[in-house]
């Protein structure tokens, strides 16, 4: 057959193609074990990030275990849920899809305890949205539920140099010791502020520049995500005043 | 992707040859210096800005391209004769892309923290010069063997590039060398500082300037005559 025509040509893009849809596909079903891994240990070490400690994905599950003592799904009204779920193996962003298709009130939401000398840290998931698609990232609360104790951000593709920076140690250190409630009790969440938040700021801190609508994203996720777990947080502190 | 198919014009030898016989070297070598992709042909010059920041993902992206070359290089020989002309360069295409999406699924499945600093640029490969370049110039028209070792010569070529710039970079921009620290702390104590450009992409493409510099230099085939 001349490989020049039309005939030829159809039938080679034709088998060339299903040669190669099948050997993809078998080679990312086999591949897929080892990549769903990676993603479970990265969570754990962006998880133990907030709190301050860096791992390597070796020994990430070992210290996951180690430092977070009790894992919590909270739903929206701000109760513990018990029935099977387990806090580490919800997609946060599947319970806020339920938010836009109505299911508001079956939201679930986990939280991670952290112990250590009898004193609690709360690390809560956050999950937005930066300039090019999804920001995420972890903010460890003290046990007052107010002061923030760490924070570890990460992005899916960010503008490397700006937007990107919200995943280096100078931003993320920034968080710390700032709070979520202003004197009044009023949740007021921690703002990113352009050009530079104040020094006595309690609420904010400051931009990237040049990355202002992922810096803007930051602030919104923030505020949204903490949001869902007040109503838990109040239950906690009622409890504890009893 | 243009300029090279005149650098190096396809020669095919009627008879047999041993598998690593002078000529199959000299396709080994040639891209280390002679016609080396990045300093003297000047492709992937872009992926050479971006991943040479540290030596550890430098390595990774060069044997990765390597991969790449080689293996798109020995397929499209393999079935050179009977790919219909007209759809040629969709051929290579489905073929570099298919080899690329593989590497990145073991990368991510293996080293995923390489993969995850490597983003897209290991994606970025399909549309790598060198790969496209060389299966055009040199797999069109050559058997599989030579050129096989032609596009692992073209990988060696770009891989050598990004493992100076990346050793000097990291070296001066971070005072580490594969991750672990060579710049004494003592150093640090008396004032030296790590150069900040170093870790930005300018200062690649200084390197790289100063390489072809001191290549042309020495090397007699490239100095253009007045």
């Amino acid at each position: 057959m001349d490989k020049n025509s039309s005939r030829f040509t159809f039938l080679f893009a034709s088998v060339m193609v299903v040669v190669f849809a099948v050997l993809l596909a078998v080679a990312a079903i086999a591949l897929g074990p080892f990549q769903a891994q990676n993603v479970k240990l990265e969570k754990m070490q962006n998880i133990l990030g907030s709190i301050g400690v860096q791992s390597e994905s070796k020994e990430a599950e070992k210290l996951f275990n180690q430092y977070i003592k009790e894992q919590v799904v909270v739903n929206s009204k701000g109760e513990k849920v018990t029935d099977g779920v387990q806090a580490f193996d919800i997609d946060l962003k599947k319970e806020m899809d339920k938010a836009k298709t109505g299911d508001g009130d079956k939201q679930l939401f986990p939280l991670f305890v952290f112990n250590k000398d009898s004193s609690y840290y709360y690390i809560i998931p956050v999950r937005g949205k930066g300039l090019w698609g999804p920001i995420w990232g972890y903010i460890a609360l003290k046990g007052d539920m107010n002061t923030v104790f760490g924070a570890s951000f990460d992005h899916k593709g960010e503008t490397p140099g700006l937007g990107a920076e919200i995943n280096t140690d100078e931003f993320e250190k920034q968080f710390a010791g700032k709070k979520v409630f202003d004197k009044t009790g009023k949740f007021v969440s921690v703002k990113v502020v352009k050009g530079g938040a104040a020094p006595e700021d309690l609420h904010g801190v400051d931009a990237i520049s040049g990355g202002t609508i992922t810096s803007n994203g930051v602030t919104e996720m923030l505020k949204r995500t903490i949001a869902y777990y007040i109503p838990y947080f109040k239950s906690i502190e009622k409890r504890a005043n009893q | 992707m243009s300029t090279e198919a005149t650098i190096q014009s396809p020669v095919v030898k009627k008879q047999k040859e041993s598998l690593l016989s002078p000529h199959n070297k000299k396709l080994l070598s040639d891209p280390l210096n002679d016609s080396n992709p990045i300093t003297v042909q000047v492709l992937g010059i872009c992926s050479a800005l971006a991943v040479t920041v540290q030596m550890k993902p430098s390595i990774v992206m060069a044997l990765s391209v390597m991969v790449v070359t080689g293996f798109s290089n020995l397929m499209i020989s393999a079935i050179r004769n009977i790919i219909p002309d007209r759809i040629r360069i969709i051929v290579q295409l489905v073929i570099v892309a298919s080899i690329v999406i593989l590497v990145d699924q073991v990368l991510k499945a293996f080293v995923y923290d390489v993969s995850k600093q490597l983003s897209v640029f290991v994606g970025l490969i399909i549309t790598n010069c060198i790969v496209m370049g060389r299966l055009e110039a040199f797999a069109m028209g050559n058997k599989p063997w030579p050129s096989f070792l032609d596009g692992i010569g073209n990988g060696l070529g770009y891989g050598l590039i990004l493992v100076i710039v990346s050793a000097i970079r990291e070296l001066f921009g971070s005072g580490r060398l594969m991750g672990f620290q060579v710049v004494p702390d003592f150093f640090y104590e008396r004032g030296y500082f790590n150069n900040g450009i170093a870790i930005l992409p300018p200062m690649a493409l200084i390197i790289v300037g100063i390489l072809i510099w001191i290549q042309r230099s020495r090397n007699t085939k490239l100095i253009e005559p007045e």
